[in-house]
């Protein structure tokens, strides 16, 4: 059976997918910001038909129809646009892949009859598409490149055998070649693709290399030409159901256990470890209950998991009794196989991400936090606070100067004057200043917009009370005022 | 009090209560608490988990806590009420893989929750420490310390560390400083009382 191939083309997609989302009437336009200029990115056929194209400056499209509406381009939803619609295609063909950022191609071979012949399959896809709002154009023939061209230039079938008859008239562009070499065969006057299948294929290849003549024979089926389908995305669930139903903990633990051990062999075969597990308990009267765990870092080890089950299985409700269990790990990380030494095999491996795991699970993972250095002078940026399980330790503080144990908002105190006050009062307690250094002087940031050092430069004291406690003071010269920020141990 | 007609055998000697002892929890209050739960984060060895509540607004200052060890190795969990903070501290104790699990808490607590951590820290070989409002701990801790600075015309380092309870011995009063050369605390003088 010859090949046959359908070569979808969307020739305003990004625009026709904005538009499905919220529609506007009139000329419309989406815009991506290259270099320093807003360029039109995809216009509409209001747009197009009017002269704008994309590539354009804003500006100049903007004087050409004032009455432009534009919004931004978001080319990452449109390549998930195009991955939903290549899934979608899957019901006319298995054979589905990619043609840049805006075409499908799907290998039909053998599967046109089911609906009824190649045409009507054609008008199924056309009616389908235009009826979600997208423009499209299709070609079909007996190769990938002659359905590219024929869906870009002239559309329609090309039954087996008539490649030629149908590709021949089409322009040199159809052959997808680079743009240059387009221009240098329109230059010696080789219009169609047809002018350049009569050539002595020597000359042409001694001219322009293998490329021009091997895109011609992909466009007449002579050279075969694969498609990548794309990939299935890995499962990470497993299931199991139950003959009669189980209500005990430790039942549950030990399907937990079982499930957990096909998972893992799982995540090992593909090298990721899961960061996020959910365990589904079907019960008999069809209510279901979920135990998430949050794992503080990328694991795939059944034995160190399963006992961090253990808090969320206890509080199930297990009612008349639980029947159908399914674990899934919903968000999966890369995990590299990694080469033990012996140092790193022995019990305390991993202890401390399965205490924060534990504590995570009561507290949320995210509230378990360590300290990274950080490289600024003033106190409070001069370290990070990081969720501490999607952080390393790293770094080291370095102390230059005395710095309290203690940091707080700046509490404002009484006084007035460049030397610290010989006594104020500070949360409601009388102090009397014995002994102050400094002063320290640090500047803000100006590259940054704090609210708190809006007030300018601050001078440091450290101020020794008689009264024992140790008090880290601030004046600002440009906004009188005194102020403590932290407390000496 | 007349404790000073004690005999000098059942006399506390610094050593013997500091470091903390492990298996225990203890307890901390006074101004100068965040100094002393830093000086037994340096005592100890292993990764150090610190929980408070996350409405209090006087956080650590880590490039100060370099003076005492590495705050790489501290952790600090943030829960929402003090039932998770002494929830957290227990969990932190009874698993082990700890060096000090230290708890910030702000209501008095029960002999219940002080004997659940002793049992936690007995069970996860690890040393617990409370920082504790004045006057708000509970019976079950080992040891309770009072801490504040000291002032004093030539040192401005001193500080003044009182044991004011203390299940296997007497109370003593120490002034102390941390060498941060050393990186240990350095007994200055004994305070009798």
């Amino acid at each position: 059976m010859s090949r046959r191939v359908v070569s979808l083309w969307f020739p305003r997609f990004a625009s026709d997918r904005a538009l499905r989302l919220r529609p506007v009437e009139g000329a419309f336009a989406l815009t991506l910001s290259e270099g320093n200029a807003d360029r039109l990115y995809c216009a509409n056929a209001v747009a197009a038909g009017q002269g704008l194209a994309p590539g354009m400056t804003v500006t100049d499209a903007r004087a050409l129809q004032p009455g432009l509406q534009t919004r931004p381009a978001d080319p990452r939803g449109d390549a998930g646009f195009l991955r939903a619609l290549a899934r979608w295609a899957g019901r006319y063909c298995p054979w589905v892949g990619l043609e840049g950022r805006d075409g499908l191609v799907l290998d039909v071979t053998g599967a046109a009859h089911l609906f009824g012949g190649e045409a009507q399959m054609l008008d199924d896809m056309r009616l389908r598409l235009s009826r979600a709002g997208l423009t499209v154009q299709l070609g079909l023939a007996g190769s990938r490149g002659g359905a590219w061209a024929l869906a870009r230039f002239g559309q329609g079938i090309a039954g087996p055998g008539e490649a030629l008859r149908r590709i021949g008239p089409l322009p040199i562009a159809a052959l997808r070649l680079e743009p240059q070499t387009c221009i240098a065969l329109e230059r010696l006057g080789l219009r169609s693709v047809s002018d350049l299948h009569r050539l002595p294929r020597a000359t042409v290849t001694r001219r322009f290399g293998p490329g021009p003549l091997l895109r011609l024979d992909q466009a007449l089926g002579e050279v075969p030409e694969a498609i990548a389908p794309l990939p299935d995305p890995p499962v990470y669930s497993t299931r199991l159901t139950l003959p009669d139903p189980i209500g005990l903990t430790g039942d549950v633990m030990a399907g937990t256990a079982r499930l957990l051990d096909q998972l893992c062999a799982r995540l090992k075969a593909r090298e990721t470890g899961a960061r996020l597990l959910r365990l589904t308990l079907r019960r008999v009267d069809m209510g279901h209950q979920q135990v998430e765990l949050r794992l503080a870092s990328p694991m795939r080890d059944p034995a160190r998991i399963l006992p961090l089950f253990e808090r969320g299985v206890a509080e199930v409700e297990a009612g008349f009794g639980i029947d159908q269990m399914r674990l899934e790990a919903v968000q999966v990380e890369d995990l590299p196989v990694q080469q033990l030494s012996h140092a790193q095999a022995g019990q305390g491996a991993g202890r401390l991400e399965d205490l924060m795991t534990r504590i995570g699970n009561r507290i949320g993972l995210e509230n378990i936090h360590r300290f990274l250095p950080a490289d600024s002078h003033i106190p409070e940026r001069s370290f990070l606070v990081a969720p501490a399980a999607w952080s390393d330790p790293g770094g080291s503080f370095v102390a230059l100067r005395p710095r309290p144990l203690r940091l707080f908002p700046p509490e404002p105190i009484g006084g007035a004057g460049r030397k610290p006050p010989r006594s104020f009062r500070w949360r409601a307690m009388s102090l009397t200043t014995e002994r102050a250094a400094g002063p320290e002087r640090i500047a803000p940031e100006w590259w940054l917009q704090e609210d708190a050092w809006r007030s300018g430069l601050r001078d440091y004291w450290k101020v020794d009370t008689r009264q024992g406690r140790r008090l880290w003071l601030y004046h600002t010269p440009q906004a009188p005022g005194w102020f403590v920020q932290g407390e000496f141990a | 009090m007349g404790r000073s007609m004690q005999s000098d055998q059942i006399t506390t000697d610094f050593p013997a209560v500091f470091p903390l002892r492990g298996h225990r929890t203890h307890e901390v209050c006074g101004p100068g608490a965040a100094g002393f739960a830093a000086a037994c984060f340096a005592a100890v060895e292993g990764p150090v988990l610190w929980a408070v509540e996350d409405w209090r607004q006087d956080g650590l200052n880590p490039v100060a806590l370099s003076e005492f060890r590495d705050p790489g190795q501290l952790l600090t969990a943030r829960c929402k009420t003090q039932t998770d903070v002494l929830a957290v501290a227990e969990e932190g104790l009874r698993d082990g893989a700890l060096g000090l699990v230290v708890a910030e808490i702000s209501q008095p607590i029960g002999l219940t929750e002080g004997r659940r951590l002793q049992l936690a820290a007995t069970a996860g070989k690890t040393p617990g420490l409370l920082i504790v409002p004045e006057g708000m701990g509970s019976n079950a801790a080992e040891t309770r310390w009072r801490c504040a600075p000291y002032f004093d015309r030539q040192d401005s380092t001193l500080l003044r560390w009182s044991l004011i309870k203390n299940k296997k011995g007497t109370l003593v009063d120490w002034v102390v400083r941390w060498d941060v050369a050393s990186r240990r605390i350095i007994v200055v003088s004994k305070v009798r009382e």
